[in-house]
């Protein structure tokens, strides 16, 4: 249900814009040593500096500070040569401190852009105003105590990335389609698990409705920490289509922070959070500025994988795959490396390989519900069994059976072809002699395809594939079928 | 620059310190009084200045991403007036 | 300090005599009220570990067995630390401060922890929440502040040296005060790591002790880089124990004529003088230089150090550690009264003063202006310093002023601090030393030097000592 397209909202245009934090994918913290590991018993990774023991300081993660500078270049973004930690001073229990580190007026990542597919084809780009380093904050458990609330700190400190969208999306639908192609990215670059069930990868919609394209913008509110594709789509939605039934009923817009209910598929206002913020943010003064010299950044440059979308553009103009193939490889960097390995051993047959990635292999995987880092045939392996099928060894559909053997763990495709004797029968002396039998026992069915009824022939077909167990070449057969049944 | 009580009451509330009615009017004089002191700032010719937020100009120093602290939960959680079950508690928070 | 170093170096005395001698002067002098805790057992075991090293042979350094005492800002593993504050009254740090851990590794043998203003907060100790200390000159006056109980212990004979902080003078005015010596380091050469906090950006740990040699000794003991504490100097520390002999001929001192003004008494401005024709008479070359923006410095730190001290003090929340209150029925009470019953008044007034400067709508006026004003005082210094090698002036512009005196006027205590937060706003290492007495009350000169000139500092300082004796002057008993 896409607001856009109903009649009653056809005049208002929705404004969306994203802040996606992604979780940098470090070993430690930001700014401690504990680890990042997720899952642990609370409080068990939690540091001196993470429980904001008096005197303790935060030094900064090298290692986080290079996966932002990554990101940066990915979206063609300045690096800021200088940056600043700022402070944003507020109370609350998962905030030990009393403020969290984050960067405010100079962030590590300036203003850049990423094109995004839309899911009715349309491609659009996204501006990205900054993306900045900030530190997560604790957890707290509201249901496991009578009448107290619990705070495990283990996630306090946890490097995050925070990438702000402009307010350029109008749609859940490009919304969606934006914050896909960012999760892509991050993956692709190898600096985000993109775990959306355990939270690395989550972000605040902001949400507002204006009548017309023209009009100033409208209040907006924010639905915060919604964590996967669906429920954004599904907040923004709703937040869009409760905007315009408010405005057209009269009522106005509050400035709000608001949360989403999956479970009602709604979005209510967060009632611990104030309506006036103030967060003091002033530059930490336990930090100077985070500088970071030109040599650095060309040397993370230089090492920058080719990014999602070279990638797709290169599969469609120089490998000549459709849209569609391209898109689903560079979906993630796993499955276009695995394709690219199997396209080197069979040079030209790009949309060979694709059809075997995208549709044996992705099948099976999704079955097993596992990535395709742990398939059980291996890029070599599948290039080995596609070799076969090119050099007419095997048909498509021995090649499946063969495919099916190799993921049970039966060995390599020429392994498995010699044992079980799959070999295509190209020898024209044998397949004549199957084809004579075949004849022979169909009198009826020869006499009715010399009579004009050519759509036997691939009834001939099948008796002749069944004679020799599948391992005639289905061209050569043809062929020959032909011949003979021409002849009378 | 002169405070009103709502503003006193609002920095207050801002700084999470609780003010006794009976201690506002003074603690509002008091306050009026120091940032009469800062009226000196407006005096200073700084045009052109930057801010000065570190004494040097010295980068800030990184660390590497080594896991360097382990399980010290036990030790931390008995410096808190109020946990359970590896949790620190405070009184029920509705979101 | 030569003398006892000397003492157990040839076995006369152990360091288990000397801490106990100490641990019963501190007995004596219980009255001055110098310290918060102290921790007898921890220094006779730590005494007994240093004499059997020695017993056993091993080469020690400098301060091996030397007593001494930590201001109670320095968190020690297992000692409570209450940085002078009813929040932290029971607060037993897990583990040590940087400074703590560098002066146990060279066997100094901590006595226990020193009184101090709440949070550093304060020029006269009277903000503790453990109650004032007696300045052991005239127990009717403050010993200055913050680090005003380290500046009594070592006056009054009880140790030879304490560790202090200093935010905007904590170090220097009380051992103006109290007729001793006091350095505070160029920012970020001591590591701040379980140094609470108060102003980050302007605090720095220091010394207080009998004579620039033995602020040397300590200095060259905690100075360094750590990688904790990000805002560390990462340059390598020259050992100025080794540098204090040098002839100061051509030193060049500038007179800073701003810090000769109206408000200084003028016995304090006659012994500073007296100790500068001293210099004088040493080798130096005095030239007259000018600090135009002096005058700023007080208003800029009161903006910037209570700003910085409303953020840094906002961990104190009543969850992880420290006070909480009993009376709290929801989250919002728990902060509010557990912050109000564990802060004092001043601390409370300088964490609303910040918020206030920090605030929607002020922030610029106030605290972005205040840092411009900090870099115009920094600009002045380096001015300056491009025709002098040092700055000179009063430490404070008085002797120690009798308790209560100003405990009712934030401002006129504020105001004494005039001499000394510029240095810290620069970043500057600076030094106090005793300039004799003025109405039978100790006077401090202040030498200031450019940032890392630490060296020329603790020479220059030496050099003057080694000519007068203002620093050998004690507090009848």
């Amino acid at each position: 249900m896409n607001a856009q397209v109903q009649p009653a909202a056809s005049a208002w245009q929705a404004v969306i814009g994203l802040e996606i934090h992604a979780q940098l994918s470090t070993a430690s913290k930001l700014f401690s040593g504990a680890s990042t590991a997720y899952g642990a018993e609370p409080n068990t990774q939690t540091s001196l500096v993470d429980c904001a023991m008096p005197g303790t300081l935060p030094v900064p993660n090298r290692e986080a500070v290079r996966k932002a500078i990554q990101f940066g270049l990915a979206i063609d973004a300045a690096i800021a040569p200088q940056s600043v930690f700022a402070r944003k001073n507020y109370f609350y229990p998962d905030l030990p401190k009393g403020y969290q580190i984050s960067q405010y007026e100079l962030p590590v990542v300036g203003a850049g852009r990423l094109r995004v597919r839309v899911d009715d084809g349309r491609v659009i780009e996204v501006e990205i105003q900054r993306a900045h380093l900030e530190e997560d904050a604790g957890k707290s458990v509201h249901d496991a105590f009578h009448a107290e609330t619990g705070i495990d700190l283990n996630r306090a400190g946890t490097p995050l990335l925070e990438i702000v969208s402009a307010p350029v999306l109008h749609s859940a639908a490009e919304a969606v389609a934006y914050m896909r192609t960012v999760h892509t990215l991050v993956r692709w670059l190898g600096i985000c698990d993109g775990n959306m069930q355990e939270g690395s990868f989550r972000c605040d919609c902001n949400v507002s409705v204006r009548r017309g394209s023209d009009a100033p913008l409208g209040t907006r509110t924010e639905i915060k920490n919604v964590n996967s594709f669906r429920f954004v789509e599904k907040a923004i939605e709703y937040e869009i289509e409760r905007q315009i039934r408010a405005l057209e009923n009269g009522e106005s817009i509050v400035q709000e922070t608001r949360l989403y209910d999956p479970a009602r598929h709604q979005t209510r206002p967060m009632r611990s959070k104030e309506s006036a913020d103030d967060y003091r943010y002033f530059p930490d003064p336990d930090l100077p500025p985070l500088v970071i010299a030109a040599a650095d950044v060309a040397r993370e440059r230089d090492a920058l994988p080719e990014l999602p979308q070279a990638r797709r553009e290169r599969y469609v103009a120089v490998l000549g795959l459709p849209d569609a193939d391209a898109d689903q490889l560079c979906a993630d960097r796993a499955t276009a490396d695995y394709f690219e390995a199997v396209l080197a051993a069979l040079p030209g047959q790009a949309k060979l390989c694709a059809n075997w990635v995208l549709g044996e292999v992705a099948a099976n995987l999704n079955e097993a519900g596992i990535e395709i880092a742990a398939a059980p045939v291996s890029a070599a392996a599948l290039a080995e069994l596609l070799a076969r099928l090119r050099d007419g060894s095997i048909s498509g559909k021995i090649a499946k059976d063969v495919f099916a053997a190799m993921w049970a763990g039966e060995g390599g495709a020429d392994a498995i072809i010699e044992a079980r004797g799959l070999r295509q029968i190209s020898d024209s002396g044998a397949l004549a002699a199957a084809i004579a039998a075949v004849l022979a026992e169909h009198p009826a069915q020869v006499a009715d395809y010399r009579g004009g009824n050519e759509k036997l022939l691939q009834f001939f077909v099948g008796q002749t594939m069944k004679r020799t167990r599948g391992q005639a070449n289905p061209q050569q057969l043809n062929e020959l079928l032909r011949q003979k049944l021409a002849a009378p | 620059m002169s405070l009103d009580h709502a503003a006193v009451r609002h920095i207050a509330r801002l700084a999470r310190l609780a003010v006794a009615d009976d201690q506002l009017e003074s603690l509002r004089s008091d306050l009026e009084r120091v940032l009469h002191l800062f009226d000196d700032l407006a005096a200073a010719n700084v045009d052109n200045l930057a801010p000065l937020a570190h004494p040097h100009d010295q980068p800030l120093s990184l660390r590497e991403d080594v896991v360097v602290d382990t399980d010290r939960s036990a030790q931390l959680l008995a410096l808190a007036a109020a946990s359970q079950g590896g949790y620190y508690l405070v009184p029920k928070v509705i979101e | 300090m030569a003398a006892l170093a000397a003492d157990l170096a040839a076995g006369r005395r152990s360091a288990l005599q000397l801490a106990d001698d100490a641990l019963a002067r501190a007995e004596r002098a219980a009255a001055l009220n110098s310290f918060i805790r102290i921790d007898a057992d921890g220094a006779r075991s730590a005494a007994r570990a240093v004499d059997a090293q020695r017993a056993a042979g091993a080469a020690l350094p400098a301060l091996a067995g030397i007593p001494f005492a930590h201001k109670d800002i320095f968190c020690t593993r297992g000692v409570a630390t209450t940085c002078g504050s009813r929040m932290l009254r029971d607060f037993v740090p897990p583990y040590d401060a940087q400074v703590v851990e560098r002066l146990a590794s060279a066997g100094a043998v901590s006595l226990g922890k020193t009184n101090m203003d709440e949070f550093a907060m304060g020029s006269s100790n009277e903000n503790s929440a453990y109650g004032a200390v007696a300045n052991p000159w005239d127990t009717a006056r403050v010993p200055g502040g913050s680090s005003g109980g380290s500046a009594a212990a070592v006056a009054a004979g009880i140790v030879p040296f304490a560790t202090g902080t200093d935010t905007g003078g904590s170090i220097r005015q009380p051992a103006a005060f109290c007729g001793i010596t006091g350095l505070k380091p160029t920012y970020g050469r001591v590591s701040r790591y379980g140094m609470i906090a108060y102003a980050s950006s302007l605090d720095c740990a220091g010394v207080l002790a009998r004579s620039a040699a033995d602020c040397a000794i300590v200095f060259d003991a905690i100075a360094g880089f750590d990688p904790r504490d990000a805002t560390s100097v990462a340059r390598p520390a020259e050992a100025t124990a080794a540098l204090l002999e040098q002839p100061l001929a051509g030193l060049r001192i500038g007179i800073a004529r701003e810090y000769f003004g109206s408000g200084v008494q003028a016995g304090v401005g006659e012994r500073v003088h007296a100790a500068l024709r001293e210099l004088e008479r040493l080798g130096a070359v005095l030239v007259d230089v000018s600090l135009p923006n002096a005058h700023h410095a007080i208003a800029a730190y009161y903006v910037i150090a209570p700003a910085e001290a409303s953020s840094n003090l906002a961990r104190y929340d009543g969850v992880r550690y420290g006070h909480r209150t009993a009376h709290a029925r929801s989250l919002d009470e728990l902060y509010s009264l557990s912050r109000a019953e564990g802060f004092g008044a001043e601390v409370q007034r300088r964490i609303l003063v910040g918020t206030y400067a920090l605030s929607a709508g002020y922030y610029d006026a106030y605290y972005l202006r205040a840092q411009k004003v900090r870099r115009l005082i920094a600009n002045d210094f380096a001015a300056a310093f491009a025709g002098v090698d040092l700055i000179a002036g009063p430490t404070a512009p008085t002797t120690a002023f009798r308790l209560g005196e100003k405990a009712g006027d934030a401002l006129a205590m504020y105001a004494a601090d005039v001499n000394t937060v510029a240095v810290n706003l620069a970043g500057l290492p600076a030094i106090s030393l005793p300039a004799g007495l003025a109405g039978g009350l100790p006077a401090g000169l202040q030498l200031i030097a450019p940032a890392f000139a630490e060296a020329r500092l603790l020479n220059a300082a030496h050099r003057l000592q080694l000519a007068t004796d203002w620093h050998l002057q004690e507090p009848a008993a």
